[in-house]
């Protein structure tokens, strides 16, 4: 395939994502801001009030970047690993192996439409929390390409999740049992400095803590950990994940018999 | 001499489960050809077809589409060939139009070639007035249409269809065949085929390869084949009932029901010999047909030959 083929294939692939995801959107865009809005409801007004501040701004304020980092963390993920699932499962998936697609370019289509959900729920999850606080943002490149970091590096982590499984069960075992907790653990809702040393230091093994605290760095200029530090670890993860998985789809594991 | 559209040599497909699905088997194309690829379920026909267009893994062996290595330049290959598998392998909750374009852009054609495309091949094949449906609300046969349009967006010149008229009724079949014929004929597209149809292969194919238990057991011209009919069996429908099957010397009659009789013909046996003593018997036969498919009494013939004890006994491993 030349340039410009390639540049079709791939456009193809994302338009056909993002398709999708729109396609169903009450099912895929809908319950996030639902529940985006309760969190902000129940933590951010009822229950946040009480709380008083944390590393110096409104609990309510404190607590929007790590629930927008968290929906386009669980919105990446399940995109990819839901869509590229459904098409093992329905066979889709040979139409773009029979085609002399490159697969890096099956795996990037991918990747993209997963970070279209994730970025556009992220999106839609920052409009709803206007309602409620008013936002400012310190360092509005750093929070952009963090965040688009993000997403890329779990849509990535979805893909190969699909690849993995064998039934629909097995694309809601990490999202349920290793996504959810490292979030809620990864300082959405708290600053680690509120643990003890013990607990701090476990989790700082927590990558999801590293994203969100730069996040909220680019929002609110304070962050827990080294902001340099978590962008190059959060890049090479992006780097090895992004291989693994082409070297899996090269091996035709899970697609090829 | 021009490169065979398809070229297998040694391919040898063994599965995880240390299954010889494929045992070396070699085969050849020919441009412009409408080729048979027949065999019982399970003999390696899919198998076979699931390497050329990469849905397998070979373990050994060479394939070459129009003289393309596929290990050399598998995706310079792809662009000669299109694949229409025996199962629906499309997303269900895809607008039609949607799905043959999306299959155009993974060739990386532009929107402004591939539209007008969709339009004629979609329009030919019965399912424009479909476009903005959601593909799952199609019938099994219009399913089958949209994977044959689908397959064509990028004008292939090896086409492969696996059972394509399966599940198919009689007379969308025979519109779908005149399809194929015209696309063979017209436009020079090279077909493989296979099917449990046999009339289908005899009538559409002029060549026909064998598969049983992962092996080449014949290739040769449907002619050739047919010419090697040693006996065919006809059945004749009577206008009054007989207790018993008469007694012809030199043919062998069978009673099937009061007023149907099993004649089997042996190469060289004229039917006008049985038609006179049977009306010498004051038998009148106001009917007749082939008990099966003439390619299909050999198929049986052929692929009853080859089976063996033990691979009767692998293949039940295999099940288990």
């Amino acid at each position: 395939m030349n340039a410009t083929q390639t540049l079709i294939a791939l456009w193809t692939l994302v338009v056909k994502e993002i398709k999708r995801f729109t396609r169903i959107w009450p099912q895929t865009l809908l319950p996030p801001s639902i529940t985006m809005a309760m969190y902000f409801i129940i933590f951010g007004n009822l229950i946040g009030s009480r709380i008083g501040a944390m590393d110096g701004f409104s609990y309510m304020d404190f607590i929007v970047p790590g629930l927008i980092m968290m929906s386009v963390i669980t919105n990446s993920y399940s995109n990819v690993a839901s869509s590229f699932f459904s098409n093992k499962f329905q066979r889709s998936v040979e139409e773009m192996m029979v085609s002399p697609m490159p697969n890096w370019v099956i795996l990037s289509g991918f990747i993209l439409g997963g970070m279209a959900r994730g970025l556009g729920v992220g999106l839609i999850v920052t409009v709803v929390s206007l309602f409620f606080t008013q936002l400012s943002v310190e360092h509005p490149l750093l929070t952009l390409l963090v965040v688009v970091l993000t997403s890329a590096l779990f849509s990535i982590g979805g893909f190969i999740n699909a690849l993995l499984a064998n039934k629909f069960d097995d694309i809601s075992i990490v999202p349920t049992f290793v996504l959810t907790p490292l979030t809620y653990l990864g300082g959405v809702f708290y600053s680690i400095s509120m643990l003890p040393d013990f607990w701090q230091g476990v989790s700082m093994l927590n990558p999801i803590l590293y994203m969100v605290n730069v996040f909220r760095y680019g929002f609110l200029g304070v962050s827990d950990i080294p902001v340099g530090w978590a962008l190059t670890a959060v890049f090479a993860f992006i780097v090895v994940l992004f291989t693994v998985a082409l070297f899996m789809l090269e091996r035709g594991r899970g697609i090829r018999s | 001499m021009a490169e065979p559209a398809l070229s297998i040599r040694g391919l040898t497909k063994v599965y995880g489960n240390g299954f010889r699905a494929l045992k070396g088997i070699d085969l050849d194309v020919q441009q412009g050809d409408f080729f048979a690829l027949l065999g019982p379920n399970g003999a390696g026909k899919s198998t076979t077809l699931g390497v050329v267009c990469s849905l397998v893994q070979k373990t050994e062996g060479k394939v070459s589409i129009f003289g393309i290595d596929i290990d050399r330049d598998f995706a310079k290959a792809k662009y000669q060939l299109g694949v229409v598998p025996q199962e629906f392998n499309f997303s269900q909750f895809e607008k039609v139009l949607d799905i043959v374009m999306a299959q155009a852009g993974y060739y990386g054609m532009k929107r402004s070639e591939a539209l007008p495309r969709a339009k004629q091949l979609l329009t030919d094949l019965g399912l424009w007035d479909k476009r903005n449906g959601s593909a799952r609300m199609l019938s099994g046969g219009m399913k089958r249409r949209l994977m044959i349009a689908r397959a064509l967006m990028h004008r292939p010149k090896l086409l492969i269809l696996d059972e394509p008229t399966a599940g198919v009724d009689i007379e969308l079949r025979r519109s779908m065949w005149e399809y194929m014929r015209r696309l063979n004929r017209d436009e020079g597209t090279t077909i493989i085929l296979t099917t449990h149809y046999l009339e289908e292969a005899e009538s559409l194919c002029r060549n026909i390869a064998i598969i049983n238990n992962g092996e080449i057991v014949r290739d040769t011209s449907i002619r050739e084949l047919l010419a090697e009919l040693d006996t065919e069996t006809f059945l004749l429908d009577l206008a009054v009932p007989v207790e018993r099957a008469p007694e012809i010397p030199g043919f062998e009659l069978q009673q099937i029901e009061p007023t149907q009789l099993a004649l089997a013909i042996h190469r060289g046996q004229e039917l006008n010999t049985v038609f006179q003593a049977l009306s010498e018997q004051g038998i009148q036969v106001i009917s007749m047909r082939n008990r099966a498919n003439r390619l299909e009494e050999m198929f049986v013939s052929m692929v009853e030959q080859g089976q063996s004890p033990i691979d009767e006994q692998s293949a039940k491993e295999v099940d288990a």
